[in-house]
């Protein structure tokens, strides 16, 4: 009974903390329209009008910091920030490492983008950027692979002929391809890898975890995500 | 900034590129450069002293010491930088938040090592994590500032042990027989005489400091680089400014930033040397006697 009291009485004092406490939000700032970093130098895109909303109907404050990809996970497993929205798809690999909310973003395509339809995309030279699921697959595939520590750089070497063609997620190539004026192009079948997108947090978080699960589910029926979804991905994005 | 952005869309030539270069962004790009000068300017100093007391502690009487001071150098000076910059700060800090932990929640119940995860109670965050993002972002520099004095340092202390060496023999023994002590003899004459000997290593690790700055952004300071990289990168329309990739011109810029600080920097460090010749006992002090008569 004693330790019964003695932990309600822990567990008040965390949740008081934790409602005090700022909640910073880690991401990448370069994967448009998923997370960038706008003109003002302030995070933007549809991972910020998201976050900002759950953090709203969870009644947490949060703050906004960028960190390079390469490094997300382990930086919020020190703690450095305490959650990662940054377009990351939900992995077995990744979970074994941090936890994941459900999905926000439901299983989307990847695709391949290159200068011309006659690329070979299983013997290639393919990029992708370090550390994704594309890079993964790309390795699986028997393709040479090339990897960039951002997503801006595996776009930058298949412009300049240093890799054939490059493997992201469709919803981040379809703005650059469709304003390329035709340089770039779509080349062979879309490819389904991994699940949908979640939000990373330490495995010690399950309060938090549950707070965000809660306020996306909320998002969830009353339609609020699938409308952004569609404003930041076009009408044809696959929502819930 | 000027009154007439306020639809980028529609601007065009000069006018389109006075708002884009004054935008929230570029000014943080500009203002990063400021930063980097500000490391530098307070990192050389550190180090210069870190270096000077590992070249004491490796000259010491003391075995201890002097085992300190040429384990230090020699094992920093045998750690790549960035292996020191993942691994070395990463400790400092989770180190740091342990000892606030022990203090400020000693009846906190849960384990600190959860797995991978590290976990100590809010109040020892450091910093908070209800502090404003500049809180943040003075540690991170203020942690920069330590690790690159511990690695420069050592380099340093090698440099100043050697320069300590290097001042001629005579002169000690001159001071020995004046009868000063050891510690009148190391500063009124050894510490005086070495710089000239020092300088050349000395000016080598500034120039090595300022091309090492790219290192910041490992510790999440957005340092120039950084900038150049985001800013260059080819932008779509879900920008107010779109534009293909401009990498190019802006590490054309960092280039001429970096040349014109290294002339800078050679520029001084010849002056300094030409005053610290003067009055030795080496070619150069000589010449300048020879040459006022």
């Amino acid at each position: 009974m004693k330790k019964l009291i003695l932990a309600a009485a822990v567990f008040a004092v965390s949740t008081g903390i934790a409602g005090a406490q700022t909640i910073r939000m880690g991401t990448e700032g370069a994967y448009p329209p998923y997370n960038f970093v706008n003109d003002n130098g302030e995070v933007d895109g549809f991972e910020r009008e998201l976050g900002d909303e759950l953090c709203k109907r969870a009644g947490l404050t949060c703050e906004w910091v960028t960190n390079e990809w390469d490094s997300i996970i382990p930086n919020l497993v020190s703690g450095n920030y305490d959650t990662i929205m940054a377009g990351m798809s939900i992995t077995p690999e990744r979970d074994q490492v941090i936890d994941f909310t459900q999905e926000y973003i439901p299983g989307s395509p990847s695709a391949y983008v290159a200068l011309s339809d006659n690329v070979d995309l299983k013997g290639g030279v393919i990029t992708a950027q370090t550390s994704t699921i594309q890079a993964s697959y790309v390795a699986d595939s028997g393709a040479t692979l090339v990897e960039f520590a951002t997503a801006d750089e595996t776009i930058a070497a298949v412009r300049n002929g240093e890799a054939d063609a490059v493997l992201a997620d469709k919803d981040f190539l379809a703005p650059i391809v469709a304003e390329s004026n035709g340089e770039l192009k779509f080349v062979g079948d879309d490819v389904i890898i991994g699940g949908g997108v979640g939000m990373g947090l330490r495995e010690s978080d399950s309060e938090l975890k549950a707070k965000f699960n809660e306020a996306i589910s909320s998002v969830k029926a009353d339609g609020t995500l699938n409308a952004m979804i569609k404003k930041w991905f076009g009408d044809d994005a696959a929502t819930f | 900034m000027f009154s007439y952005c306020s639809d980028p869309h529609t601007l065009e030539g000069a006018r389109w590129l006075s708002c884009y270069l004054t935008t929230g962004k570029q000014m943080a790009f500009y203002a990063s450069f400021a930063t980097v000068l500000a490391l530098l300017l307070v990192t050389a100093p550190v180090a210069l002293l870190f270096g000077f007391g590992g070249a004491m502690a490796a000259r010491s009487h003391f075995l201890p010491l002097r085992w300190f001071g040429r384990g230090y150098s020699a094992i920093v000076r045998g750690v790549p930088d960035i292996a020191f910059f993942l691994f070395f700060v990463i400790a400092l800090d989770q180190g740091l938040e342990y000892i606030r932990h022990k203090i400020k929640c000693p009846d906190w119940d849960q384990p600190i090592r959860q797995g991978n995860d590290f976990v100590v109670c809010p109040q020892a965050k450091l910093p908070l994590s209800s502090s404003p993002q500049w809180v943040h972002e003075v540690y991170g520099f203020s942690l920069a500032v330590v690790t690159f004095a511990i690695v420069f340092g050592a380099f340093a202390a090698n440099v100043l042990y050697g320069a300590m060496r290097a001042v001629p023999r005579a002169q000690i023994e001159t001071a020995e027989a004046y009868g000063m002590t050891r510690r009148q003899t190391f500063w009124r004459i050894l510490v005086p005489q070495m710089w000239i000997y020092a300088l050349p290593g000395l000016s080598n690790l500034w120039m090595i400091l300022i091309k090492a700055t790219p290192l910041l952004f490992l510790l999440g300071i957005e340092d120039i680089v950084y900038w150049a990289r985001e800013l260059g990168g080819m932008k779509t329309s879900a920008f107010a400014y779109p534009h293909p990739d401009w990498r190019l011109w802006y590490f054309l810029a960092l280039m001429v930033f970096y040349l014109t600080l290294t002339r800078v920097s050679e520029v001084f460090l010849g002056r300094l040397a030409a005053r610290l010749t003067h009055g030795q006992a080496t070619i150069g002090g000589e010449r300048l006697r020879t040459a006022a008569r």
